[in-house]
């Protein structure tokens, strides 16, 4: 095995085992939890018109929202943190250790992003009908799709963080990814919305995300709620798979070009900031 | 500037952002095995000058060669040769001291050689650096101290060539400095190239073989601590009053002048005659530069011409990239 994968399958595991054992990894099982317990009392309330339950519709919904926030906020964030605290410069320093250090990230984020999603879709298997593949393609799709959404997600992620500053700018981004998940019918459906609204929202993965998440869980019969009474599947492996390549294309430069400006007094300035303003 | 045998070697580096001249001119020769300080005022451009030598940031003009090669487009390989000390913050503040310097050094395993064992096994290094005991102790638990020591020890993972050290002291307190001091005179049996900024000339003084003082974006003095200092002691300071006004002049011939000064009409009371210490003479350099007088002091002796003075710059915060 090459040095620079060992290295970093060496740091993955020191960060894994810090991240899961420490008390904040009792918060990210809070929202699985939340959405468990929430599904289990609305499993006999209706969504409209539909044969479907409130907490059927939201399974989908979370698993989006749980790649979106893992992958993009997650990863951006973590990047944005490392560049101030000099964790990035460090890598700098070290032969290979940067590569090193993105490759290890990759490898935290999947198991981070796919371990509470894991806990939903067993969890509510056990809890309810109705809310997991019911054939063996049913589950490879869901697999299949799984990889493809933080295939499409993590680089984005990745060129986010590298491409904004502060902690600031990464507010604003967040805040921006969260009204996009509103307008995206991630937890209602999009069909509700006006016409313009949907098409906005189609532009962006997170919509595809939630679409494709909907088509592998639910009944067939579900599929009157969205566009064209149609799952589109071939348009969600299409839409996602773009962003997937814009995303590999756009990662390496952006991330090539922030660990260039790395610098003791790049970092000194960020240490500055924060000392002084506290963020 | 290829096959030279010089360590560092660099020749009219200059660096500007905007029309802020952070770096005018500056040319430094550093052989291999030298541990060399380079002094200067806040803003002189120390940090710029070790971050275009680290390849941390690449210089408007000029040339500049470390072990051979152009920092900013050297490769990893060049990357191994050269250990960095940084002035760490909280970066993996979860991670324990011994697991740590474990994974950095696996990425040095690649470039040993069959003279030089890469990395340096973890346990010898924390004991080199006075960490011996610190070895399961978390990061963001150490104090100010024994992380720069971890630094130190990060910077010589690899067996560097060339060892880098900005403003290695910068807020510790005098106990702190000291043991620090102590750690890296301790490191003169490695053969390693030091080059350490920093403002202060005592810790120059006790550092390094040799000194350069970086002021205004150029180099306005260089040699060794001796050398600068066997120069100042030419060099007296004359303080009087004559007619109740304080006059105190520097002069290499202080005989001279004062058999001038008494000669001239009026009494003078409060004579005192004294050798200039070298801090003074620094002082006196840096304010110079930085004032734009014509001739820097000729206790230094080894000044080249200054020409126009150059404009103050800030290093830090001239550019945030």
């Amino acid at each position: 095995m090459p040095t620079v994968l060992r290295a970093a399958l060496r740091r993955a595991k020191i960060e894994l085992r810090q991240q899961l054992l420490s008390p904040m990894a009792v918060f990210s099982l809070l929202g699985p939890a939340v959405l468990l317990t929430v599904l289990y009392f609305t499993r006999d309330s209706q969504l409209m018109e539909s044969a479907l339950s409130l907490g059927q519709f939201l399974v989908p919904a979370y698993l989006a929202f749980g790649i979106i926030s893992g992958g993009v906020l997650g990863v951006s964030g973590e990047i944005t943190t490392e560049r101030d605290d000099g964790t990035l410069l460090r890598a700098k320093t070290v032969p290979h250790a940067m590569t090193g250090h993105l490759i290890a990230k990759f490898f935290v984020s999947l198991v981070t992003t796919l371990l509470p999603l894991g806990i939903i879709i067993v969890g509510a298997g056990l809890l309810v009908d109705g809310v997991t593949p019911t054939t063996a393609w049913g589950w490879v799709r869901l697999l299949l799709l799984s990889v493809l959404t933080i295939a499409a997600t993590l680089p984005l992620g990745a060129v986010l963080g590298a491409v904004f500053r502060g902690p600031i700018a990464l507010l604003w981004t967040t805040m921006f990814i969260y009204g996009l998940c509103a307008v995206s019918g991630l937890f209602y459906p999009i069909t509700v919305l006006p016409g313009w609204l949907q098409w906005i929202a189609q532009v962006f993965p997170v919509y595809w995300l939630g679409l494709g998440f909907r088509s592998v869980i639910l009944p067939s019969d579900a599929v009157t709620l969205e566009i064209g009474e149609s799952w589109r599947t071939w348009e969600t492996f299409g839409v996602l798979g773009v962003w997937v390549v814009v995303g590999l294309v756009l990662a390496p430069i952006a991330l090539r070009r922030m660990s260039r400006r790395q610098s003791g007094s790049a970092l000194a300035t960020a240490r500055e900031r924060v000392l002084t303003r506290g963020y | 500037m290829p096959g030279t045998g010089a360590a560092i070697q660099t020749r009219n580096l200059q660096m500007q952002y905007g029309a802020t001249h952070v770096l005018d001119d500056v040319s430094l020769t550093i052989g291999r095995g030298e541990v060399v300080a380079l002094l200067g005022p806040n803003g002189a451009g120390k940090t710029t000058t070790i971050e275009i030598l680290e390849g941390f940031r690449v210089p408007s003009g000029g040339e500049v060669s470390v072990l051979g090669e152009t920092p900013h487009t050297a490769g990893e390989a060049w990357r191994a040769r050269v250990g960095v000390v940084l002035q760490s913050w909280r970066d993996h503040g979860k991670w324990r001291v011994e697991e740590f310097l474990d994974y950095l050094g696996l990425y040095y395993t690649d470039y040993a050689t069959a003279e030089v064992s890469r990395p340096w096994p973890t346990t010898d290094l924390l004991e080199r650096v006075g960490l011996a005991g610190k070895t399961e102790r978390r990061l963001e638990r150490l104090s100010g101290g024994e992380r720069r020591r971890l630094d130190v020890a990060v910077g010589l993972l690899g067996r560097p060539e060339v060892l880098f050290l900005d403003e290695p002291t910068a807020g510790f307190d005098p106990q702190a400095r000291r043991d620090f001091h102590e750690l890296v005179q301790s490191l003169s049996d490695l053969d390693t190239t030091i080059l350490l900024t920093t403002h202060d000339l005592t810790e120059a003084e006790l550092l390094a073989d040799r000194i350069l003082v970086l002021a205004g974006g150029t180099i306005v003095a260089d040699g060794t601590p001796d050398d600068l200092r066997h120069r100042m002691s030419a060099t007296a300071k004359v303080r009087f009053r004559r007619d109740g006004q304080l006059h105190t002049e520097s002069t290499e011939d202080p005989v001279s002048y004062l058999r001038d000064v008494l000669a001239r009409p009026g009494e003078v009371i409060d004579l005192e005659v004294r050798r200039a210490s070298l801090e003074e003479a620094y002082l006196a350099l840096v304010h110079q530069v930085e004032t734009g007088a014509d001739t820097p002091p000729a206790s230094f002796g080894i000044l080249p011409d200054l020409g126009d003075p150059p404009p103050e710059a800030d290093a830090r915060t001239s550019e945030d990239d």
